[in-house]
């Protein structure tokens, strides 16, 4: 029986009382205990940033890479290994500024990941500047003039890029969070979960106080269609006063990538003995070449 | 009067989308077939169709590691071929041309023979289309030096099986088409180069195909990457046999991405690689250091083309090695290895994924446009299967992970600097590496202590590997005068030349590298008397290299930047050069 503890780390977190992450941090926990998955059957991959520091402090396979390349070690990670539960967890900057087109390119592959976005709309490890996803408009050490540039919806352009698992949730309610990424957890394909994550320190506009009045759940509704992709599209487009968190599209009837490779067929690349080419198999090339 | 020639090179041109190479690499199967020795070198622009592109079939008796400049026989498909090569024909030599193209208006060279055969109307009559003249030219260069046409039929014979026998059938009309157009022409062309019959079966391959072979034979079964020339056969090459070797191969949205995926394959316990060029290592070079700092085992094949930027797409040189060599910020350690032959191809292919896992770290395999692209027949035992080793260096076993105290420490504190490996899976192995600076538990550590301790623990790993780092290969004369110094590539040329150095009495040796870092002990005591150093590249960076390694001074350096490769020529020419300089002061 695996529980929350099992995943205890002796690192204590360095982020700062109140921020966003700590409760991202409890939902991965308690989804990974509720999933039943060890430690030991877990791959943590993030980027560089404050909530990339996550697998640090928690106590699974981790690996903490570059800024912007979670998705596409993770890839490696998956492709090498589908045994591992390999679960992204990064930043709004390294997600959809320099990571953005490797999770449009994940989206289309379908490549088994849960990919957790600790979307706070600012940068904070770098102190203060804007990120892909301000609000434009935003003043900013290096936006002094508010920020030029619309915000990327990152639904949207998931759902464009054809992700088969396309939610949203927030770190102000810890349980829906981790029932949002359990509900990933058991999905086959690329599974994108945007969090809102008040940062308490550098973003004051998007904090608890805006978002708790504005957030409201799709899976309330009994109607919504989980496998409509223009309703999800709709829903995607849907901000201001009434902002959706849940689940906006969800199928299963695209196999992951991983599951149409062939030579995956047989198990996973880590787990099989490696050894020389057989006779046969040398001649084989060798013929291919007389 | 007809002479059996020892040396002989056919040259044909024409537009892209002509199936030069195509048909050359055919010709020089068949030729292979017959006994012969070959060099093939395509030459060919960054476009699909149109522009000029050429192949050259080098023929001897003895095997050959080179291409060469005199050209023989000219098989021109345009007037444009006439024009650009008429120049490299030997005194004696041939163009053919067809009938329709016509000769440009250049003067006549009094010395060589013009042969007008109708080429598009005998390949259309013989096999039912003007575009199957690549292979009739072939058939007609087979008749002009009397080689026997029955190689060309059963190279045409197993290469087109698979399109049906009608295909087999109409290639084999269009061969006897072509020995038989080249008859009136036979007594005029002085050259021969007949066949061997009863010779073992050898192998054609390039460098590209060497390496991948290699790469397989020593275990890779990940590879990433994302298409440019002339790194990209090898993925395609390894996507080939992915399913019947278990290899996963993927072509990805970008370098960054491909070396991103090797390295997260490799953390995972695959032997994983990611074939490119320059460009495309160009953008890798950040995901290079985090290999370097987290210590995962990876190998980057880089095949190198002129620079800066795109340059010259389809050409070669030897301009990346510094680049390679302090690629990324930071220090850490990283081995280069550089082959110049098939040979040494393949057997880099699997020593790279060796000395990746030994020393848990990125290892650059730099080859090159001419080594990637080039043909040359080996026998099978050359690429020596039997000698290849999977050593994947020092791993915790299931059962010492079972019996282990306390949590794993991925990045353990040893003298060699190699931390005893063990991937995430096992319920004791489990731990997180950080490309910050991290403890020996792979956790963020700022501590100035750990620091030290830490780089030096990774950088330590150089000095490790430096131990089995091969000394260069000598060629040539053991007391030599002269030692000529080369690395990766210009190996053939560079042995041909001192072939003909020494011919010529001038007491000349190579030294060949294949491994470039770390620089191998006892490189110092090597190198001395006369040196010269030989490279692909503006400023030698090569010599560079040796003189920050080892403090010497080379005398001298020939080098290249032309994007085309360096011939024996070139370098006995600028040999010559000096040492008659010398000789005029003296």
């Amino acid at each position: 029986m695996v529980t929350v503890d099992d995943f205890a780390s002796p690192v204590r977190p360095t982020w700062c009382t109140g921020c966003g992450n700590f409760a991202i941090w409890n939902a991965v926990k308690r989804a990974l205990a509720q999933a039943g998955l060890a430690p030991h059957q877990v791959m943590l991959v993030s980027g560089i940033g404050c909530g990339s520091k996550l697998p640090d402090y928690t106590r699974a396979n981790g690996y903490m890479t570059l800024h912007g390349r979670t998705v596409p070690v993770a890839t490696g990670v998956r492709l090498a290994n589908h045994h591992l539960r390999v679960v992204c967890t990064h930043g709004d900057g390294d997600a959809y500024a320099e990571g953005l087109g490797h999770m449009l390119h994940a989206a289309r592959r379908n490549i088994g990941l849960v990919d957790i976005i600790q979307d706070n709309r600012i940068y904070g490890l770098t102190k203060g500047q804007y990120s892909p996803t301000s609000d434009r408009g935003r003043v900013s050490k290096t936006s002094p003039w508010g920020s030029f540039e619309l915000p990327v919806n990152p639904i949207a352009l998931a759902l464009a890029a054809g992700a088969t698992f396309v939610a949203r949730a927030w770190s102000g309610d810890l349980q829906h969070l981790t029932e949002t990424i359990v509900r990933a957890l058991g999905h086959r394909g690329y599974a994108l979960i945007d969090v809102f994550q008040p940062c308490v320190t550098f973003n004051r506009q998007n904090s608890y106080e805006f978002y708790r009045p504005r957030v409201y759940k799709l899976q309330d509704d009994p109607d919504y269609d989980v496998t409509d992709k223009m309703a999800a599209f709709a829903k995607a487009l849907e901000w201001g006063d009434r902002i959706p968190i849940g689940v906006f599209y969800q199928v299963e009837d695209r196999p992951a990538y991983e599951e149409q490779v062939p030579s995956l067929q047989a198990g996973p690349l880590a787990l099989r003995p490696l050894e020389k080419l057989r006779p046969e198999q040398v001649q084989r090339l060798l013929e291919e070449v007389m | 009067m007809q002479s059996q020639l020892n040396d002989l090179s056919i040259r044909i041109g024409g537009e892209a989308g002509m199936g030069l190479e195509s048909s050359g690499v055919g010709f020089s199967q068949a030729l292979v077939r017959g006994g012969l020795h070959v060099f093939g070198l395509p030459d060919y622009h960054s476009r699909i169709r149109g522009g000029h592109n050429f192949f050259t079939v080098r023929i001897a008796r003895r095997p050959l590691y080179s291409h060469t400049e005199p050209v023989h026989l000219l098989l021109a498909l345009d007037q444009e071929t006439v024009r650009r090569h008429i120049g490299a024909l030997v005194p004696g030599g041939a163009v053919v041309y067809d009938e329709k193209d016509g000769l440009p208006d250049i003067p006549r060279r009094s010395d060589v023979h013009y042969f007008s055969i109708p080429l598009s109307k005998l390949a259309e009559e013989s096999g039912g289309n003007a575009i199957m003249r690549n292979t009739l030219v072939f058939a007609v260069a087979a008749g002009l030096i009397g080689f026997d046409p029955t190689y060309i039929e059963s190279v045409a014979r197993d290469n087109f099986a698979r399109k049906g026998q009608a295909v087999v059938d109409s290639n084999l009309r269009v061969i006897a088409a072509g020995v038989e157009a080249s008859r009136p022409f036979q007594a005029d062309f002085p050259f021969r180069m007949e066949a061997a019959p009863g010779a073992p079966r050898r192998l054609l391959l390039n460098g590209n195909q060497a390496f991948a072979m290699g790469a397989l034979a020593g275990g890779c079964r990940f590879v990433s990457g994302y298409p440019m020339t002339p790194g990209s056969p090898v993925l395609e090459w390894m996507a080939g046999h992915a399913e019947e070797y278990g290899v996963v191969t993927l072509q990805v949205e970008d370098e960054i991405a491909a070396l991103c995926m090797a390295i997260g394959a490799g953390y995972a316990g695959v032997r994983a690689m990611t074939p490119t060029s320059g460009g495309g290592f160009s953008l890798m070079v950040e995901a290079l250091g985090l290999a370097g700092m987290t210590e995962v085992p990876v190998v980057v094949y880089e095949a190198q083309r002129p620079g800066p930027s795109t340059s010259l797409a389809t050409r070669t040189e030897q301009g990346d090695l510094l680049f390679v060599l302090h690629a990324s910020q930071g220090e850490f350690p990283r081995i280069i290895l550089a082959p110049g032959t098939v040979e040494q191809a393949f057997e880099v292919g699997w020593r790279a994924f060796n000395l990746a896992e030994r020393y848990q770290t990125p290892v650059i395999v730099l080859s090159d446009h001419y080594l990637a692209t080039s043909i040359r027949d080996v026998a099978p035992e050359d690429l020596d299967f039997d000698a290849v080793v999977i050593d994947r260096g020092e791993w915790l076993t299931e059962a010492e992970l079972d019996n282990l105290e306390g949590d794993y420490k991925r990045h353990q504190f040893t003298e060699s600097g190699v931390s005893p490996r063990a991937i995430p899976g096992h319920p004791k192995a489990v731990h997180a590496s950080s490309s910050d600076e991290h403890d020996e538990y792979g956790h963020i550590e700022e501590n100035a202590e750990n620091r030290r301790r830490m780089h030096e623990k990774r950088m330590r790993k150089l000095e490790t590997a430096r131990a089995e780092m091969r000394l260069p290969a000598a060629y040539g004369l053991n007391d030599a005068d002269l030692t000529l110094i080369a690395w990766g590539s210009t190996y053939g040329p560079l042995r041909e030349a001192v072939d003909r150095l020494n011919e010529q009495g001038l007491r000349a040796q190579m030294l060949h590298f294949t491994d470039i870092w770390p620089v191998p002990h006892g490189t110092e005591a090597l190198l001395t008397g006369e040196t010269i150093a030989v490279e692909g590249n503006y400023s030698g960076q090569f010599a560079d290299l040796l003189r920050m390694a080892t403090g010497h001074t080379v005398s001298r350096r020939i080098l290249k930047w032309d994007g085309r490769p360096i011939s024996p020529e070139y370098i006995t020419n600028h040999v010559l050069r000096f040492t008659n300089h010398r000789k005029s002061e003296t």
